[in-house]
């Protein structure tokens, strides 16, 4: 294993997750359902997960998490996404097999994942008593689920192509 | 970005593991990892909920901004001109539909104009009380959105390219030309960040035209229509349709006075709490939000023009 790309993995991991987060919140909102965009750090959170090993997924989801409660739209209190986002990897981790996953097990695992991640969000906005109710709370991750299905098959396998050469021993297996 | 140089020596530590038992190479995620992360959410939630103005992770959100703020202004630049495309292709349905549409609106003016003596004397008498006057001190910095919160993070945000560079600072009043949009949140140097005045957390001191009676406007975050409530102090005074609301505001405070907010379009009284509830739709059409103004003291300093009451550009 040589040492300079091993130094170089986690800057190409928070690359791809500053990608997301920057086209997340400039070129989607134009073409969102009532402000709902593709949640795409959460999509490489699940590529990650289903690719690298599973406690740097984690720290990835927990980074990507971070990432989107501090960048600069964000106003809500920091620490929710990334609580979401961790656990969306430890779950996406852990069911992943051994084999390459069908297409459909992907799409099954990112559908989960985005109505996992999004809920965890939403339940510990009523925690901390912010006024969403909860018909608009359903809708909202209704229709992220749908967008986040809807881009699996654009993202997905690029995004885990990407992590297999990041990581090609776990990739191979 | 500190959390992910530790994953370098886990990820090698794991996989010497798998070289070790590799006939049971099942990949399991660590639970310590998982309860240490999610403690290590929990402590951020803490800090960052329980001192909200001088929080601890104010500092990181602003060094967020710092970085991420040029890369979206540059982004939003880029994807501008696309975004105008539907514009251009519009068909002769389309264009015949505005002109009925414009037909409709003409008349409907027309209709204004006459009673437009009536409105005239209700706007003396108001404009003189919210002392608007004052208002003329303030010049208006030129700003574009170029980031906007998702509706997933339930809170209406957007991200501006103007920051403390082009003089803003928290507590600014951002409008456009239909009338108020929100508040600067927080600056770094080259943008903004506004809360929206739609959003949950968002209240605003409001006016109703006709009667003058204060109240105060709540965001509340709905996703289909924007809508805005509005409860009037005095709970008697019963608002009436189609009044405007403007902002009752303070040169001091967040929103300066005067500034158009929306329209009463309902009104509903609630027994029990034995107060007038009223629904008012903003001006602004929050769905497609690009050029703001953010109002700031007349002679502030700016890297880009600014507007002053006048009308000139300095």
């Amino acid at each position: 294993m040589n040492q300079p790309s091993s130094r170089v993995r986690p800057f190409i991991a928070v690359a791809a997750v500053a990608l997301a987060l920057v086209l997340q919140a400039s070129v989607f909102p134009h073409v969102a359902w009532h402000g709902i965009v593709p949640n795409l750090c959460l999509l490489v959170v699940v590529g990650a997960a289903l690719t690298i090993n599973a406690p740097a997924a984690m720290v990835l989801g927990f980074v990507a998490g971070v990432a989107l409660d501090l960048a600069p739209p964000a106003d809500h209190v920091a620490g929710r996404w990334a609580l979401a986002l961790t656990v969306v990897a430890f779950l996406a981790a852990r069911v992943r097999q051994d084999v390459k996953p069908t297409a459909a097990a992907v799409v099954g695992t990112v559908a989960a994942a985005s109505f996992i991640g999004t809920s965890i969000f939403a339940l510990t906005g009523l925690v901390l008593g912010d006024s969403a109710s909860v018909p608009d709370l359903l809708e909202v991750i209704a229709v992220a689920v749908l967008w986040d299905v809807l881009l699996t098959p654009l993202v997905l396998p690029p995004l885990m192509a990407l992590f297999g050469r990041l990581d090609p021993q776990l990739a191979a297996a | 970005m500190g959390g992910l140089g530790g994953g370098g020596p886990v990820s090698g530590r794991e996989r010497r593991w798998r070289g070790m038992d590799r006939l049971d190479s099942r990949n399991r995620p660590p639970r310590s990892l998982l309860v240490a992360l999610v403690l290590a959410s929990v402590s951020l939630i803490t800090l960052d909920f329980h001192s909200s103005a001088d929080s601890p992770v104010e500092p990181a959100r602003r060094v967020m901004g710092e970085a991420f703020g040029p890369i979206q202004t540059a982004t939003a630049t880029v994807v501008r001109p696309f975004t105008s495309i539907p514009s251009w292709l519009r068909s002769r349905d389309s264009l015949s539909e505005e002109i009925r549409d414009l037909e409709a609106e003409n008349s409907e003016l027309k209709s204004k104009v006459a009673t437009a003596g009536l409105d005239q004397n209700r706007l003396e008498e108001f404009d003189g009380l919210t002392q608007a006057a004052e208002s003329l001190g303030q010049a208006l910095v030129p700003a574009r959105v170029v980031a906007y919160g998702s509706s997933q993070s339930f809170s209406n945000t957007v991200t501006i390219d103007a920051g403390s560079n082009a003089g803003l600072g928290p507590d600014m009043t951002v409008i456009n030309n239909d009338g108020l949009v929100g508040r600067v949140l927080r600056v770094t140097r080259s943008t903004a960040t506004v809360l929206l005045i739609t959003d949950t957390e968002s209240i605003v001191g409001g006016r109703v035209g006709s009667s003058l009676e204060i109240g105060f406007v709540h965001g509340n975050g709905s996703l289909a229509d924007d809508e805005l409530d509005l409860k009037l102090v005095d709970g008697s005074v019963i608002p009436a349709k189609h009044d405007t609301v403007v902002t009752w505001g303070s040169s001091q405070g967040p929103y300066q006075p005067g500034v158009p907010v929306g329209r009463v379009t309902d009104v509903y009284t609630s027994l029990r709490e034995s107060s007038q509830r009223a629904v008012v739709v903003p001006f602004v059409n929050f769905s497609a939000l690009d050029v703001v103004g953010v109002m700031v003291p007349s002679g502030t300093a700016s890297d880009r023009a600014v507007i002053e009451a006048d009308g000139a550009l300095r």
